[in-house]
């Protein structure tokens, strides 16, 4: 079909690792490369980063080309896509994975169509369609009611992948690869926005993303107060708390503390849903959880599909006895 | 300031989840006896745009691409504030991927005149693509700053707050730009009685491919990059154990010794 060949991951990095995002893109970029009988090469752009490779390396690419340059240490939309539009016209992979991160979100689509050809956000499932050797492209659509299969027409294929949807392989440090430069050949000319400041919003105590426990509430919490029973629950469980979009609109909890698929999308041990209904959009954030636990009042809630433990009633009622039965559990 | 809105016509996505269905037959979905609404995202948009008028003066076009759009639906930004309307309505215009749909509208912008901002949602809710806005930002060669939660225009620059996981970036951009908007904007506003009564009156302008410049052949299916293979639902095998009780604390009680039975918690 072209002259593209083998698979390429762009690799996010953050301080001095790769984000957890580009080593489950080495993973499926590894077996996609397998299939196809090709290569696997990784793709990092920042400032200091060179010391990446081997970590690279050892999750499973082949060749790792790296553009390090102190200009480019913190992200910048128009440059960083001027430089990986640079590298993918030298490298001409076939198919290229990035992350849907913050970043990725704006990248993928725009080297795309800068490249004149097209990118599928979000990815759940990638595989390689046997006959026509293209790369079928699973992704939710509707907000997670439906999921489309894609395929691009046109080459390079560019995808990003869903948070902990692909798996990382093992890091084995025994793993042989090649590292090449590409210098960043900076041309200022290409820049139109420029980032001033990153404000960081601290938020108390653990992060929704790194808990193994996740209390989240809905619209029917009713006010920032009824989180502060959430918070209650969260603590005891040493976890965190969450919500639904509508708390966040409203300003009853931080905006951070969304989960979905406009929001974070996270995998804990446990996430109890209280008064949230189960969009499908809530669902995209927290249906890989291991368990699902969900306090509404209406059994007919889309909540309950996916819930493994439920209680129908009022959360003001059931939430207070549920603390303290399990603290005596606990304490027991 | 000459503000352009790009709004689209889906299925409602606040619908119940049990009311939508795939038709196999078409590979496409709809809502079961739920009429169609405009794009929530796109309706963030359409408030940015208008807090950004209110700040500085202006005028606000919404353009919107689709087969058979309902006036009743696509009016909506009008009767929110917006002041004109531009339809690309035409049977040529289906069946488009993310670029084909982009390209046209970018072609429409360039015909509609002078503009300093595109606005965008972040991501519609039938595709959850986010493509457009980047899309006709390379299209047109414009600056592009994406999940904007607060616009600000002084002299002549934008000033942005970009949404991110743990915070926001603050971006700055030369105008015209392209701006897609995430809902921490702001909840969109209601129509009020007199922006009904003023949407009444306005008629849309309806484009054709070739009012914008582009053969029939040149938009909608004849130019996907991405096709679609196959649509298909999810499903989940609902095995919820409900926790017993004559009252909400004997089934929080109940819930509790399950949970601790079956060593979840
Ligand atoms: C493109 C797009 C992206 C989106 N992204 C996200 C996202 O990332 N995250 C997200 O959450 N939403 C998202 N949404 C919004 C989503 O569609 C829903 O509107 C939202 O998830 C509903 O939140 P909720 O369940 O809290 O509210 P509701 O749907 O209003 O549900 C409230 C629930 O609380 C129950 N309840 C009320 N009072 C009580 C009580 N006293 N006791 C017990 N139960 C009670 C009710 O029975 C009901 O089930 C998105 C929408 C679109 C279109
Ligand atoms: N057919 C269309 N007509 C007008 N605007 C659109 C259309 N499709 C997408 N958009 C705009 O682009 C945003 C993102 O759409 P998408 O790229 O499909 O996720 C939407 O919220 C709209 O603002």
């Amino acid at each position: 079909m072209s002259d593209y060949e083998g698979v390429a991951v762009y690799c996010e990095t953050k301080e001095d690792k790769i984000l957890p995002i580009a080593a489950e893109g080495l993973g499926i970029g590894r077996k996609l490369a397998d299939t196809l009988g090709q290569k696997l090469s990784a793709v990092i752009v920042g400032g200091n980063i060179s010391g990446l490779a081997q970590q690279i390396i050892s999750c499973g690419a082949d060749k790792v080309y790296i553009v390090d340059d102190l200009q480019l240490k913190d992200y910048q939309a128009d440059v960083y896509i001027s430089v990986l539009e640079k590298v993918i016209k030298q490298v001409k992979p076939q198919i290229i994975i990035m992350g849907q991160t913050d970043y990725g979100r704006e990248l993928a689509p725009r080297l795309a169509f800068r490249l004149g050809t097209a990118a599928t956000m979000d990815c759940v499932d990638l595989a390689i369609d046997a006959e026509s050797k293209r790369l079928l492209q699973t992704k939710p659509v509707y907000g997670g009611n439906a999921q489309a299969v894609f395929i691009t027409e046109t080459d390079p294929q560019v995808v990003t992948i869903r948070t902990k949807a692909m798996e990382a392989l093992t890091p084995d440090t025994s793993r042989k690869g090649e590292s090449v430069t590409i210098p960043a050949d900076l041309d200022a000319s290409v820049i139109k926005t420029k980032t001033l400041e990153r404000v960081v919003e601290e938020v108390a105590g653990i992060k929704i993303e790194d808990a193994q426990v996740v209390v989240a509430g809905g619209r029917g919490i009713g006010s920032a107060d009824g989180f502060k029973q959430l918070d209650e629950l969260a603590k005891l469980l040493k976890g965190a708390v969450g919500a639904s979009r509508p708390p966040c609109d409203n300003g009853w909890i931080p905006d951070m503390a969304q989960v979905g698929l406009t929001g974070k999308i996270i995998a804990p041990e446990i996430y109890i849903a209280v008064a949230i209904s189960g969009s499908s959009q809530h669902m995209s954030g927290c249906s890989g959880s291991k368990t699902i636990i969900a306090i509404n009042r209406d059994k007919e809630a889309n909540i309950f599909r996916q819930a493994r433990f439920g209680v129908i009633g009022d959360w003001k009622k059931v939430l207070p006895a549920f603390t303290q039965k399990l603290k005596e559990l606990m304490a027991s | 300031m000459n503000i352009i809105v790009c709004v689209k016509q889906v299925i409602d996505p606040e619908a119940p989840p049990a009311s939508f269905k795939i038709d196999a037959a078409k590979n496409r979905a709809e809502m079961h006896g739920v009429p169609p609404v405009i794009d929530p995202y796109g309706e963030y948009a359409v408030e940015a745009g208008l807090r950004v008028k209110e700040a500085g003066g202006g005028k606000i076009t919404v353009i919107s691409l689709g087969v058979n759009l309902l006036r009743e639906v696509v009016k909506k930004p009008l009767a929110m504030g917006a002041d004109e309307l531009i339809l690309l309505d035409d049977e040529a215009y289906a069946g488009g991927d993310s670029w084909s749909n982009a390209y046209s509208l970018a072609m429409a912008i360039k015909k509609a005149g002078a503009f300093d901002m595109i606005l965008c949602g972040r991501e519609a809710s039938d595709t959850n693509a986010g493509q457009t806005g980047p899309a006709i930002s390379e299209i047109l060669g414009l600056p592009c700053i994406t999940l904007a939660r607060k616009i600000e225009v002084k002299d002549s620059q934008l000033r942005i707050e970009r949404v991110n996981s743990s915070g926001y970036d603050v971006i700055e951009s030369p105008l015209p730009a392209v701006v897609t908007v995430s809902n921490e904007i702001g909840q969109p506003r209601y129509p009020t009685v007199k922006g009904i009564m003023a949407a009444k009156k306005i008629e849309p302008v309806i484009w054709k491919p070739t009012d914008i410049g582009i053969e029939a052949a040149g938009t909608g299916a004849n130019t996907q990059r991405t096709k679609l293979r196959k649509l298909f639902q999810p499903v989940y095998e609902g095995k919820c154990d409900f926790a017993a009780g004559d009252s909400p604390e004997e089934m929080a009680v109940d819930l509790a010794v399950k949970l601790r039975q079956a060593k979840v918690l």
